[in-house]
């Protein structure tokens, strides 16, 4: 009975997104205040109906209901509480309603906080949200219902959740990926009303900043957990796989960062508006791409859900109709945004421009990598592969030519720059790069490797001529503390998030070159070095777990004469499935990780085993948390909420309802 | 031409959108075999039967080559087939028991019948990787003068019978003729 | 601001995170030996490179089991045996193609996978030129303000 409750409510949010999708749209059309105003009660209706939906479902997980099909498809009582619910999102059917209900919450949000935003642009972005609320919820009711039930005879108990996803990694990463993802709908929104109102100017710029940087700060996290995860849940130490599925939101970040730069410009300067909106639009279709790449079998990945060309044909059609739809409309209205500033040949737009045309040429170049095989096979009938070696081929050297212009790009001017000033600024700090990418290695890892210095310097000119550049903006200031306090909450995001990428470069270079593994077979007593520490086999135990068996070892660990703690790496065999799977040991550092994994259990109770030392391989992931702390300190930026106190006073001071001739 | 340069990002997107919708109908995990028309790989092994066994044992006449194991399922559902195939009389089906145990391998074709003229015994798995075998079970189709021509994986049903193999046995009869 | 509120604490937690030593895997463990250094490391950069055929998009060295530990085998075997990088790919094109390998073979069908990425670079190169370009034709037509759009300006273009 409960379920069918959960179907309704997916049904009831069907209909007000239907009106949702029509009614503000045609009213900014027309001019109807009546209907425009109807978009933010009908945004937060199709909220509370998504989410007593989705509630609905996890209740049903809570409970173990296997009348419902997908609860029997992934879960089973032994589950521990956690896994039960998380296993929502462990199908298809389930993670898309969570992908949906995402996007409401989004809805939400931006009903709420757009207060200074003029009534018919808040109904047609809206609108264009609720229309593709209409295109996910008809999907799910057509083809993936997660309601479905086994009728007449549910099953005793279901087939477990799949022994991967039984862990911490499968909590975060779908819901954080997936929130980051949706995220970017809210800009794509923003752009469509754009275009559909004729008007792009700097406001329209402003009030799209914080929601880009947002989205762009999730999706940051969501990706980096994923690569986290990745990391301990395979156990060979590779924390970016370049899958079919890992390299869609990759190619939505990418332009993202496009886009959020191309903002930039535009709020500032009045220019690249095209530009942007196209970014906007690609980025959304990035997180479609994946959508449809992961759920309809179109190519092999271990991320992919069972593969259904039925499912395949309607997310394309989605795709065609949001993606294409939207594609022509920038044909027909885009030309009449034209931008009336200019700049010269060295000036901070080029800059930018040249940061954007690198991040799309990446972003083209993944999208052309993950989809070729699947054209060659469409032309040649024989199957290719294309992996890590092709991919970090191409992508590795547009990223540190990126780099380069990142260093000086902060620290050149609108409109024009003295070549010769930017030279003066930076050549300390070119120097000081190759000296600390050459040191620093030797001094910290005794080892050198030429593509680790250059990261290592790529990280270092980053961080120097960060520091450059506040140094430079505080010099008139009375004192050091005065100066930092007057740069502004965006200037910080924007430092913060480069820094991040100072770090992820320093962690990529270290781990990838100077990692280090060692398989062998231990008696118990014996041990093995790998780099500085020695670890010593002391012998394993059976034991049993929730709904699992299995042996864990205890390995002794040691770096010259201190004691490091221990490790405890285990293989399971879960009940339900009968699955095997080994469980890795990490002693994670800040400076290196430790990490064994077991193989098998030979006679005298002999293991083999892999240890691993991987250095700075965190600095990957903590370099994703100061990116996306940028974003989100950007976002906080007082601009962005100075309007909204101002709009209580005079309507000259709404700088958003003017705009340049623009024609 | 300054007004067409907008419809760039459409048309490039429709042409995806095109191939897209094609890929969907491709089944991207159908290894083809690189063996088609090439000799039978070497091998000097023995059968299940214990006897030594190598090229020159192999049936002077198109036969079916069958890579099975006393683990795989799909084999036991395919199993059937072979029997009555052996039963005809008509093509020498020879087994590939790849990466099995003896004793098991003995076990399953008592309990089931034996379809198979021979089994060679690939313990290790070396002769199924010059095979280019990626997982049981699979069935190749020979000529007469060892000549791998074609090859299915998984399942070789009734309907697979008379859909690929018949068609394929009888145009590799014309030719000889 | 509840987003960004949230944003801020999933930061945080995830940081605190980041030293939770943490488990599930699927790797296997081969104890191969090699007469030195430069051999182990082939057979490291070939496990890597090469796919395993029956797997889900995995290379060698991350597949358990099955068809992967017989390859890797191999390699160990023809690593030992003298036989070169070229003569173990080519072994492995010979029986399981194209697909097993991570890095395409250069042919006449995948130069526009190989030249894509440099043609798009010049697309790219060629767009950005045009759009400077335009902006530089508007840089230098005058456009004259008066006092009220002057102000503005100021506004929308003020840090």
């Amino acid at each position: 009975m409960i379920p069918e409750l959960g179907q309704f409510s997916l049904i009831l949010a069907f209909c007000l997104s239907v009106l949702l999708a029509s009614l503000p749209i045609i009213g900014a059309a027309r001019n109807n205040v009546l209907w425009m105003s109807l978009a933010r009660p009908l945004t937060a209706k199709v909220f509370v109906f998504l989410g007593l939906s989705i509630g609905i479902l996890a209740y049903a997980f809570a409970t173990d209901d296997f009348s419902v099909q997908i609860v029997a498809a992934q879960s089973n009582s032994l589950l521990p509480f956690q896994y039960k619910l998380t296993a929502l999102w462990g199908g298809h059917e389930g993670s898309f309603l969570l992908w949906t209900f995402m996007l409401s919450g989004w809805m939400l949000a931006v009903s709420i906080y757009s207060k200074s935003m003029p009534i018919e642009f808040v109904a047609r972005v809206l609108g264009v949200l609720g229309v593709l609320c209409v295109a996910y919820i008809l999907f799910m009711l057509a083809t993936s219902n997660p309601f479905m039930r086994i009728v007449p005879l549910p099953p005793v108990d279901g087939s477990d959740l799949n022994t991967a996803l039984q862990d911490f990694g499968f909590i975060v990463h779908p819901p954080t990926l997936y929130m980051g993802y949706v995220g970017f709908s809210v800009v794509f929104a923003f752009a469509i009303a754009a275009l559909l109102s004729g008007r792009l100017d700097a406001a329209w710029a402003r009030w799209c900043r914080p929601w880009a940087n947002l989205s762009w700060a999730v999706l940051t996290i969501g990706i980096a957990l994923g690569s986290w995860w990745a990391y301990y849940e395979l156990g060979w130490g590779g924390w970016w796989a370049w899958d079919p599925v890992e390299n869609p939101p990759l190619i939505t970040w990418l332009f993202g960062t496009a886009l959020i730069h191309s903002l930039a410009v535009t709020e500032k300067r009045g220019v690249f508006k095209s530009w942007t909106v196209l970014l906007a639009i690609l980025a959304f279709s990035g997180s479609l791409l994946g959508t449809f790449i992961t759920r309809s079998g179109l190519l092999t990945s271990v991320h992919a859900f069972a593969s259904d060309p039925t499912r395949g044909v309607f997310i394309l059609g989605i795709l065609g109709l949001a993606v294409g739809g939207s594609l022509l409309l920038f044909a027909f209205r885009a030309p009449r945004m034209k931008s009336e500033f200019g700049f010269g040949l060295v000036s901070r737009e080029i800059f930018l421009l040249t940061n954007n045309v690198l991040l799309v040429v990446a972003a083209a170049s993944v999208f052309l990598g993950t989809l070729f095989p699947m054209v060659y096979q469409a032309l040649t009938d024989d199957l290719l592969s294309i992996g890590p070696p092709y991919f970090n081929m191409i992508f590795v050297p547009l990223m540190m030519i990126l780099v380069l212009f990142l260093g000086v790009g902060p620290m050149s001017r609108w409109k024009r720059t003295s070549t010769a000033y930017l030279i003066q600024q930076v050549a300390k700090a070119a120097v000081a790069s190759l000296v600390i990418g050459v040191v620093l290695p030797l001094i910290v890892l005794f080892e050198f490797s030429l593509a680790a210095t250059v990261c290592v310097a790529l990280a270092a000119w980053i961080v120097l001529t960060i520091g450059k550049d506040i140094s430079n903006k505080i010099a008139n200031k009375e004192s050091v503390g005065k100066g930092l306090r007057s740069l502004s909450l965006s200037y910080y995001g924007m430092q913060c998030a480069h820094t991040g990428i100072a770090i992820m470069l320093v962690g990529v270079g270290l781990t990838s070159y100077f990692s280090t593994e060692r398989s062998v077979l231990l008696n118990p007593g014996e041990s093995v070095e790998l780099g500085s520490y020695s670890f010593q086999f002391e012998g394993s135990e059976a034991f049993r777990g929730p709904n699992y068996i299995g042996d864990r070892a205890t390995i002794l660990v040691n770096r010259g004469d201190y004691l490091l703690p221990s490790l405890y790496p285990e293989t399971r065999i879960y009940l339900a499935s009968g699955t095997p799977s080994t469980e890795m040991a990490i002693d994670a550092g800040f400076l290196r990780d430790l990490f064994i994994t077991l193989g098998e259990e030979k006679e005298g109770g002999a293991w083999t085993m892999t240890v691993y030392v991987k250095p700075f391989v965190r600095w990957v992931w903590l370099g994703s948390i100061f990116m996306a702390l940028g974003g989100t300190v950007a976002a906080a930026d007082k601009r962005y909420r100075r309007l909204r106190q101002r709009k209580s006073g005079k309507d000259k001071e709404q700088v958003g309802s003017m705009q340049p001739s623009a024609i | 031409m300054g007004r067409l340069k907008f419809f760039t990002p459409a048309i490039f997107f429709i042409a995806i959108a095109i191939l897209l919708w094609r890929g969907l109908y491709l089944d991207p995990r159908t290894l083809p075999s690189m063996l088609i028309d090439k000799s039978m790989p070497a091998f000097a092994l023995s059968t299940v039967g214990g006897d030594p066994v190598s090229n020159s044992e192999l049936p002077d006449q198109i036969f079916l080559l069958n890579v099975w194991g006393s683990y795989c399922l799909p084999c036991l559902v395919e199993h059937p087939t072979f029997m009555r195939l052996s039963e005809e009389g008509e093509i020498p089906v020879v087994g590939v028991n790849y990466k099995d145990q003896n004793e098991l391998a003995h076990d399953w074709l008592e309990t089931n019948g034996d379809p198979f003229a021979f089994s060679i015994e690939d313990l290790d798995g070396r002769f199924g990787i010059d095979l280019g075998v990626y997982g049981a079970p699979e069935t190749y189709l020979v000529d007469a003068d060892g000549v791998i021509r074609y090859r299915h994986v998984s399942v070789l049903d009734e309907t697979v019978w008379e859909e690929e193999f018949i068609p394929a046995i009888t145009e590799l009869r014309a030719e000889s003729d | 601001m509840a987003a960004k509120f949230k944003t801020c604490f999933l930061v945080t937690l995830l940081f605190l995170l980041l030293l939770i030593p943490t488990k599930n895997i699927f790797a296997q463990v081969d104890t191969f030996e090699f007469n030195n250094e430069v051999q182990q490391q082939r057979f490291r950069t070939l496990s890597d490179e090469l796919r395993c055929p029956m797997c889900q998009n995995t290379n060698l060295s991350g597949s358990t089991g099955g068809v992967a530990e017989d390859l890797r085998r191999e390699i160990h075997r023809m690593i030992i045996e003298g036989m070169s990088d070229r003569e173990i790919e080519q072994f492995m094109f010979e029986r399981y193609g194209d697909f097993i390998f991570y890095r395409p073979r250069l042919r006449a069908e995948t130069i526009l996978l190989w030249f894509g990425p440099l043609i798009f670079l010049l697309i790219g190169g060629t767009v950005g030129w045009s759009i400077f370009r335009r902006a530089k034709e508007v840089s230098e037509t005058e456009i004259a303000l008066d006092d009220n759009q002057k102000a503005q300006l100021d506004e929308l273009v003020g840090e």
